[in-house]
């Protein structure tokens, strides 16, 4: 009796599991499917499931409109340097936050807790203001600027330099070792799982964001993925065909990323609200 | 011995110093000042061009006056209401799920985490074309079960629930991660001695799991609020200017946008994000009240 009632539950689940993975991946589908009709099949009731041929001339034509490989070539730049400095600037911040004690060390760390809890929209004039004082509107530095210092990363890496057994660090002392050698060649290697959860939050924050390089980045050749494609609605407006072509290319890398790293995604992102 | 243990100190503290050195200027240069600027700004009439002059609080007497601001302040509000319980429900009922031995997981896991790497503008647009009223898939859908679907986008009564459901739709796979990373920390232990003394999986769940998951809940529950309040992206990109809908549709924070730099209002813009940072640190105040009645950071025992 039980036992069917527990397979039931579990069928139950499964239908529920189903049906939710649908509605997250069949816009995706459409999109793929739309990217391949001409704008004439496009716009046909009851809708057609399937492209009468496989035709690239979405593709072709949105590849030519824009300059999408310079958004891919700014979207790249973007990412790595903001991960690099953002990884290794918090892990270097985090290790001193949680292990050097000297006056004032604490009220230094409140200050860069403050951004954690203040709305971006707060800074984005500012930093505008600033970009356009130093001649950096419509450049790459721009768009990396605002993402060097990690607020959450550099919290998140004194919660873990915090943890690890002061015994390790004690020995490396009485053999002489300097801070720098303790940090680069101790806690560093320690901090891997940490790092790469710190990338992946910066990495996909920086991917997403939206109205900083549409502000400071106006020249479509030095903007991201994320802005270029609003560049491609403001020009297509309802040719979904078209739009659509525009969206796949820039989903399909990430997509393919995501998937060779899928691990490291995950565990990233967990980790990133765990509080030990 | 004294004199090398000192010195041993200072070496420490001035390597501490350098290693906090970037960071700390760079959050001071690019968000602390910023901050106090963005302040500053509101108290004037900053355009584009031209020098500010300081005019006190009118920025802030015409924004209370501005039936705008308020209608968005509303439309915010019941964005952040509908979508950050839903979202985080919904969250919950996924990680649980793939929580369980089933078969899959990884597929489902990858499934539902795919709209959280997707670029939002991609997302505004594939959405667009599903509410597309005449040729849009969702209609179709409801076209079937004998529904006459709405011009979602473009009915002032159905354009703010087109954006909610892409919100939820988007960050679900996002909390789901952050959720099962928690709902892994629960020892099965627990579980397993809640099974001998006869307890129901429901009770398993309210007594066991709850408890024991409430500092990542309560961890989802602030982030999604903070973001939810910042909604932008979704409205900029699916709502157009000339769309019947709009005032029903814009957040604060696309009044922001639109009135800083698209029109150049910027000591105005300055103020409505003044605004917003005072909205949400009164958020995060009550959120940090109430977690005490229900978070629980025990573990001692």
């Amino acid at each position: 009796m039980s036992k069917t009632k527990f397979s039931t539950g579990r069928l139950v689940m499964y239908i529920l599991l189903i049906l939710g993975a649908l509605v997250m991946i069949i816009p995706f589908i459409w999109s793929i499917v739309t990217s391949f009709q001409t704008l004439d099949e496009s716009l046909h009731f009851p809708p057609k499931m399937w492209p009468s041929h496989w035709d690239l001339a979405n593709y072709t034509n949105v590849w030519k409109a824009l300059p999408f490989p310079k958004f891919f070539l700014n979207t790249f730049l973007m990412i790595l340097w903001r991960v690099i400095f953002a990884t290794f600037l918090s892990a270097a911040a985090g290790y001193a936050f949680a292990r050097i004690k000297f006056p004032g060390v604490n009220a230094l760390f409140m200050l860069v807790l403050i951004p954690m809890m203040i709305p971006g929209q707060v800074y984005t004039l500012p930093q505008y203001l600033l970009m356009s004082k130093l001649h950096l509107v419509n450049t790459v530095t721009a768009l990396v600027l605002p993402g060097v210092a990690s607020t959450f990363g550099t919290f998140l890496m004194r919660q873990f330099f915090m943890g690890v057994p002061e015994s390790l660090e004690e020995a490396a002392i009485l053999d002489g070792a300097s801070t720098w050698q303790i940090f680069t060649k101790i806690m560093l290697p320690l901090a891997k799982a940490p790092m790469v959860s710190v990338a992946i939050f910066t990495g996909l924050f920086a991917w997403k964001d939206l109205m900083w390089p549409l502000i400071v980045n106006q020249d479509p050749a030095k903007m991201p993925l994320a802005s270029g494609l609003a560049l491609l609605q403001g020009q297509y407006t309802t040719n979904y065909p078209q739009l659509m072509a525009g969206s796949v290319i820039a989903t399909i890398p990430m997509i393919i990323l995501y998937v060779i790293f899928q691990r490291q995604f995950i565990a990233g992102i967990a980790q990133t609200g765990s509080k030990e | 011995m004294k004199f090398s243990i000192r010195k041993r100190d200072r070496e420490r503290v001035i390597w501490g110093l350098i290693l906090i050195a970037p960071t700390l200027l760079f959050i001071l240069v690019m968000n602390i000042w910023p901050i106090l600027q963005t302040i500053y700004l509101s108290f004037t009439n900053a355009q584009s061009l031209g020098n500010p002059q300081w005019v006190g609080f009118t920025n802030y007497l015409a924004m209370f006056k501005d039936p705008d601001i308020g209608r968005a302040t509303l439309n915010t509000f019941i964005y952040a209401i509908v979508t950050v319980p839903v979202g985080t429900l919904l969250s919950l009922i996924v990680a649980v799920f793939l929580n369980q031995k089933l078969k899959g997981r990884s597929i489902f896991r990858t499934l539902y985490f795919i709209p959280v790497i997707s670029a939002p503008a991609a997302v505004a647009m594939v959405w667009r074309w599903l509410y597309n009223s005449k040729f849009g898939l969702i209609n179709y859908g409801l076209s079937l079960i004998g529904i006459h679907g709405p011009n979602w986008i473009g009915d002032s009564k159905y354009v703010l629930i087109s954006i909610m459901i892409v919100g939820i739709w988007s960050g679900l796979g996002y909390n789901m991660i952050i959720l099962l990373g928690g709902l892994q920390d629960v020892p099965m232990t627990y579980y397993e001695a809640a099974e001998m003394d006869g307890a129901s999986k429901v009770r398993q769940f309210f007594t066991i799991t709850i408890p024991l998951l409430s500092p990542t809940l309560f961890f989802v529950l602030t982030t999604s609020i903070i973001s939810a309040m910042q909604i932008f992206d979704t409205i900029f990109m699916m709502v157009d200017q000339n769309n019947p809908a709009l005032s029903n549709a814009r957040s604060l924070v696309y009044l922001f946008y639109n009135d800083t730099f698209v029109n150049g209002n910027r000591g105005y813009g300055a103020a409505i994000a003044v605004f917003l940072l005072i909205i949400i640190l009164i958020l995060t105040a009550i959120q940090m009240r109430l977690q005490r009645k229900w978070v629980y950071y025990g573990g001692q025992d």
